[in-house]
Formats: structure tokens, C-alpha cells, sequence
């Protein structure tokens, strides 16, 4: 079954020898392979899955307006089903195998980390769509991400409260990934944001009944603000029983909530005024004109729910970002040598993408600042945009 | 027909031949990767079959057992600071001894409830290992650190994939000899009928947890060698769906045969791979070719194709018992 691929690769790779072109030449006409390992399918499919859809959207679009620096793009996309040990296979595959000049994917953080190895000793520039700090903290040298990270989801929440002069916080998490992970990063921000966690609660992934956690926070002494890091339905629940409970101090959520279903789970009265940081994608129609963004998100949506007659996702947005950023750095640096596009990725300054605005450097491998980040709110059982 | 050789040397020399000779054929770095994942797959499958295979146990939590190997690799040199090889053999020992220790209770009962208890305990050690995030990482896994043997530091697919290859051998090795020793025949005995076996003075209760340890510490050594070559893991190594497909390994390779582990290991390492050509229809085609295989090879790839060879050589089809089916 593998005998006549093999043979072919064989005189392939024997052809290329003879022919041998110094590295990273360009050779018009050839397509530049482009990889991707994303959980398409398995328990993160609803974040690969657009991801997935993005990328074979895009590259098309690219394709038919002409290619890159008068190339086509090739792209090979594997379904690692949320396993970090298939993931790492496909890496290599992609690596030597299908000799891939860059990889956008990654889909979960665990995934990303265990594929990160490959591409760095290969020195093939991988782009993450992870969330994870640890990605690209401490930068390596041939990776980068462009989702935001809970910690920035942390900052932008504190600055809002600042904002509003509020400072003693009673924070309530979620004991899973998510919510232990974004905990750990509130707290760690806090200080630094002139933030005091006064009151500090947390509830397992499937609790139904919040009640007793938030009455602690309440009768915490002179909590000013109720901060959940969370993500599924426990949100909701925290939302639902802070309304209950007649709690006055405002409800913050995470980034992890953005979407239409937290309204509904939560109830539209219960969740009116609750307000989380969420992608410029979330209010794409409210963004002002003036907006940076504005026009890159609006597009995106529209071709993503032209194509696939589905909302369009933030996930998906990442992806977007990852394939735009590399495709940019392939037109400068005019060559597909590991290296000098690790460079050229490097040197993505202004980069306006779903996620933000991109300014990368050696030490900065994500290159977002809080602006990426949009304050919303919850009113009339809709997002609305507030503030900055 | 085999000469003087007996079936087991044969089967050894087999393996050993093969192991030897399909690098030859390798054109890149990621064939050596896949093979190596089969051999170590294979080796975790091997000592799957001597529970399931040998002694008629099945378990669904088998993997709980492949993660703790692989964590032991990832917290022994963090908490301890013993170097990462060093916590492979810890890591077995440990596993051996929770085997042990959940074992007992657990080897009283018998089919499906038997089943749940190890499905339980697999579910257990994922849960530990997503939960305690400050210790383990949660689920975004954990880092390994690379391998030192003299200074050298062990890396890249093709080294891994000789020391894979090497444990798998031995590992092989040690499974049929058990099969043939008075051990494995009284396994073979309480596989066949409990009550028979008992009433024949066999010590069911302390073989079914004997060859119940000797599984975990296969998985666990198994897992310690995936860590170490992916330098990192995650709880879903550990979890359910993993459980199964090393379960699918025995069965689909052939149960009572020890070599037939590692053919269903390389199975469902190496379709995954070659399917991906289809797409959105892989999985379907990836359960379509099991089911196929399972109809029409009923006793596994080995054992079935053996049949199938004897069938037609001597003219009549013997028919196979499940224990004496051993390839």
C-alpha cells in the first residue's frame, strides 16, 4: 500500500538532489506548502472546527486572487482529535514529510506545547492559535500565537474597575482548565493593577447551585465587584444566582463566555449589566468607523457566514489571523527559508487582524496589547459596546 | 514445518527481523516517529494481552496505567531530582504496586462489572491528572525532560524508535514466556472456566492479579518511553478513548496471540495515518475497516490469517480454540 508513495518520494527526493537549488530559493510555479494540526473533531472541535473552515476559505481566496509572491498556497490540514500525542505525529509528518515551509495550528495549549519542539528543531516558523501565556513565554524562536491570553483578559478587567474607581474584588473560578488557568493569572495581575482580591470562592465544572460561594463574597467585607473566571455553563450559573441573590456590586465575566448562549443560559434579566472583554468580532456591527478593525472584522464575518451559512466564531478569527500574518511575511521576505520568515513574522508591525492590531518583536512573539480586548456589556439581552 | 525452531523462537526472530529491516525502507524522519509510536503502542498492547488474552480479563482503564508511567517521567526528576530514566522503573514499580493494591478488590468481581471498576479507575487517574493543576499542569499537559544517557542527549525519531523497538522485543520476549510457563497455562486455565480451573487447584484470585499487575507495569513502562519521546504529555493519554484503543488493539490483532498485540497495534497506528487522504470520511472509514476486520476475521488478524494459511495448506480447516490459537 505505502510501496508506490514510497518509491515516488524516493525518486522525488533523488530528482531534488540532482537539481539541488540552494535553500529557501524561490522556484515560481511551485506551491509554498503551508501545514496545519488542528482538532477538527474530539472534545476542542468547537474551536477547531472553524479554525478548520477559515483556513481552506482563505487560502482559496488567496489562490484565486493570484497566490502569494506569484505562488499558490498549498495547505495540508490533519485532525489531531484533541490528542496532544497524534498531534505531535502529524507535526513531524508535516515536518518531514509533507516539508511544510510554516504551520498555522495548534488548537489547544496542550497540543501547541507538544508540538512546539518539532517546528523549533526543525526551525519551521509555527504560528499557535492557543491560548496559553506559556506558548510564548519565554519566546521561542519559531513560535507565535495571535489569541489574546487570560491574563490580558485579567488586565483589561481590572482596568475597567479602576476605571469605574472600584478596587476590592471578590473573585469566584472554575476548577477546570479554563478557570484555574485565568485564576492564576488574575492574581498574579492584581497587585500590579491596583486591584485587592478580598474574597476568593470556586465551584467544580458540573456544580449546579452557586448560592453558597457568592454569599461568602458577599458578606466578605467591602467587596466593590464580583469577578468569575469561567467558561461553559458555570458562568450562566454564577450569573443567575448573583441576580438571585439581589448581589448590587456589577459581575464581571470572562472572555470565555462571548458568545450568544451565555445570554440565554443566563437569562437576559439576570445577566443585564454583567460585563466581560471580549474580541472586536463580538460587536463587529458597533464598532465606529473610525475603527481600525472595523473593516477587517466586518469581512471576515461576512465571508465566513456567506460561505458556511454558521456565526462566526472568534476561534475561527485566530486562525484568520495566523494565515494573514504568515502570508504577509512570506511577500516579505520573498522566501519560504525557515529563518528569514521566523524574521519577517517577527518584524509584523500594524498588523490589523480579528484579534487586534499585531506588533510583534523578538521578545513579543503574540504582539497584542489590551486594546484588543473590547469592554462589553449586557443590555436587552444583547452585547453593547462600552467605553474606550 | 518450522524446522527445529519452535513457535515462540520464531515469533521472537520474526519481530526481531522486522524491527531490524523496515528502516530500510524509510525515507524521512516521520516514518521512524510512526514506527516507533507502534512499537511502543505494541509494547503496552503486549502486556494488555496477557490480562485480557492469556487470563480473560478485560480493562478499560488501561491507559491510567500509560499515563502514570508518563507522569512519573514528568514529577519524578521535578520532585525528587532523579534523573528522567531513572523515574522509568519507579514509574513501573509504582504502577505495579497501585495494580496491586486496586487489583484485589477489583479481580473479585467478573465481566462487565469487572470492566466498570477498571473504566472507573482510568476515569480516576485523569481526573487527578487534569485536576491537581499546580502539580501536574492540568490539561495542558506537562513537559518531560530530554533523556541524558552518558552525557548524550537521547533525541530524534530514528534513536527513539531503536530503543522503542528494543523495549518492544523484550517485552515480547518476557510475554511468551509467560505463556508457556506453568503461570500462563494456569492463566490459559481460569481464561477458559474459572470453576474448572479452580476445582483444579489453580490459585485463580492471585494469577488474575498477577497477569492484572503485569499489564500495568507494561502500560506504565510503555508510557514512561512515550513521555520521553514527545518530551511531553497530557492527562488524555490517560483517558478513556485511549483505554479503548488499546483495547481494540488486543481484539483486533487476536487476542490469544501475543505477536497479534503488536499487528493490531500497528493497525491503529498506522490507518489513522494513511486515511487522512479522506478527509471528513476518515473516522467513518477508520470504524468501516475495524468492523470489516472483526467479521471477517473473528479471531484476530494473526490468529484468523494463520487459520485461514493452515486451512488451506493441510486442506481441512482445523478449527481454532481461543487458547490454543497462539501464533
Amino acid at each position: 500500500m505505502q510501496v508506490p508513495a514510497l518509491l515516488r518520494r524516493v525518486l522525488l527526493a533523488g530528482a531534488a538532489l540532482a537539481l539541488a537549488t540552494p535553500a529557501g530559493a524561490q522556484r515560481s510555479g511551485e506551491p509554498i506548502r503551508v501545514g496545519a494540526v488542528l482538532s477538527v473533531t474530539g472534545p476542542a472541535s468547537f474551536l477547531g472546527d472553524p479554525e478548520d473552515k477559515t483556513l481552506r476559505l482563505y487560502v482559496n481566496r488567496i489562490n484565486g486572487a493570484g497566490g502569494v509572491n506569484g505562488r499558490q498556497l498549498q495547505l495540508t490540514v490533519y485532525d489531531d482529535g484533541g490528542d496532544a500525542n497524534r498531534a505531535r505525529t502529524f507535526a513531524t509528518r508535516l515536518v518531514e514529510d509533507d516539508k511544510v515551509v510554516a504551520m498555522v495550528g495548534g488548537t489547544t495549549t496542550g497540543a501547541t506545547l507538544a508540538m512546539r519542539p518539532v517546528f523549533e528543531d526543525a526551525r519551521v516558523p509555527f504560528i499557535s492559535l492557543a491560548g496559553g501565556v506559556e506558548i510564548v513565554e519565554p519566546p521561542q524562536p519559531y513560535t507565535f500565537k495571535t489569541p489574546h491570553t487570560d491574563r490580558m483578559a485579567c488586565e483589561k478587567i481590572f482596568a475597567d474597575l479602576r476605571a469605574r474607581g472600584l478596587s476590592r474584588v471578590g473573585m469566584i473560578s472554575g476548577t477546570d482548565g479554563f478557570g484555574a488557568s485565568m485564576r492564576g493569572q488574575c492574581l498574579r495581575v492584581a497587585q500590579a493593577a491596583g486591584v485587592t482580591v478580598v474574597a476568593e470562592e470556586s465551584y467544580g465544572p458540573r456544580d449546579s447551585d452557586m448560592t453558597p460561594q457568592l454569599t461568602r463574597i458577599r458578606n466578605a467585607e467591602r467587596v466593590e465587584a464580583v469577578v468569575n473566571a469561567g467558561f461553559g455553563q458555570g458562568p450562566a450559573i454564577v450569573t443567575r444566582n448573583h441576580a438571585q441573590l439581589g448581589i448590587r456590586t456589577p459581575l464581571y465575566q470572562s472572555h470565555g463566555v462571548a458568545s450568544r448562549e451565555f445570554i440565554s443560559l443566563a437569562t437576559p434579566q439576570a445577566a443585564e449589566g454583567v460585563r466581560l472583554p471580549a474580541a472586536a468580532l463580538l460587536v463587529a456591527e458597533q464598532l465606529p468607523e473610525a475603527d481600525p478593525q472595523r473593516r477587517v472584522v466586518l469581512d471576515y464575518k461576512t465571508a465566513f457566514e456567506k460561505e458556511f451559512n454558521q456565526p462566526v466564531s472568534t476561534f475561527g478569527g485566530h486562525a484568520y489571523d495566523g494565515l494573514m500574518i504568515l502570508v504577509e511575511a512570506l511577500k516579505r521576505a520573498n522566501s519560504t527559508d525557515g529563518t528569514r520568515l521566523r524574521d519577517a513574522i517577527r518584524a509584523t508591525r500594524g498588523f490589523v487582524g480579528t484579534g487586534g492590531v499585531v506588533n510583534m518583536s523578538a521578545s513579543d512573539h503574540m504582539g497584542l496589547d489590551l486594546s484588543a480586548f473590547r469592554m462589553v456589556e449586557v443590555r436587552g439581552g444583547d452585547w453593547r459596546l462600552v467605553g474606550n | 514445518m518450522r524446522g527445529r525452531l519452535s513457535a515462540r523462537h520464531t515469533t521472537l526472530l520474526g519481530l526481531a527481523l522486522v524491527i531490524a529491516a523496515v528502516p530500510w525502507f524509510f525515507p524521512s524522519a516521520y516514518y521512524f516517529r510512526v514506527a516507533a509510536l507502534v512499537w511502543v503502542s505494541g509494547l503496552a498492547a503486549v502486556g494488555l494481552q496477557v490480562l485480557m488474552g492469556q487470563a480473560g480479563q478485560v480493562s478499560l482503564g488501561h491507559a491510567g496505567f500509560l499515563g502514570l508511567g508518563a507522569y512519573a517521567c514528568a514529577l519524578g526528576p521535578k520532585l525528587t531530582g532523579l534523573p528522567v530514566l531513572a523515574c522509568l522503573p519507579l514509574g513501573a514499580v509504582l504502577s505495579g504496586l497501585i495494580a496491586f493494591v486496586v487489583g484485589r478488590p477489583i479481580l473479585r468481581l467478573r465481566g462487565h462489572t469487572l470492566a466498570v471498576a477498571t473504566l472507573g479507575f482510568g476515569m480516576l487517574v485523569t481526573m487527578v491528572l487534569t485536576g491537581e493543576n499546580g502539580l501536574t499542569g492540568g490539561p495542558d499537559g506537562i513537559r518531560i525532560p530530554r533523556v541524558e544517557l552518558f552525557g548524550w542527549r537521547v533525541r530524534g525519531a530514528e534513536t527513539w524508535y531503536w530503543i522503542a523497538g528494543g523495549a518492544l522485543w523484550l517485552g515480547v520476549w518476557l510475554a511468551l514466556n509467560l505463556q508457556d510457563s506453568p503461570s500462563g497455562r494456569a492463566l490459559a486455565a481460569l481464561h477458559d472456566s474459572e470453576v474448572a480451573a479452580r476445582t483444579l487447584g489453580v490459585d485463580v484470585a492471585r494469577h488474575k492479579l498477577r497477569a492484572f499487575v503485569v499489564a500495568a507495569v507494561y502500560a506504565s513502562v510503555a508510557g514512561s518511553l512515550l513521555g520521553m519521546m514527545n518530551g511531553f504529555v497530557t492527562p488524555d493519554a490517560a483517558g478513556f478513548l485511549s483505554s479503548i484503543e488499546y483495547v481494540t488493539m488486543v481484539v483486533i490483532g487476536g487476542s490469544a496471540s501475543v505477536p497479534g498485540a503488536v499487528v493490531g497495534a500497528a493497525l491503529l497506528v498506522l490507518l489513522p495515518q494513511a486515511l487522512t487522504v479522506f478527509h471528513e470520511y476518515e473516522h467513518a472509514l477508520l470504524g468501516l475497516m475495524i468492523m470489516l476486520f472483526m467479521i471477517f476475521l473473528r479471531q484476530g488478524i494473526l490468529p484468523g490469517l494463520a487459520g485461514l494459511l493452515a486451512g488451506r495448506c493441510l486442506g481441512a480447516p482445523k478449527p481454532v480454540a481461543s487458547a490454543g490459537a497462539r501464533a
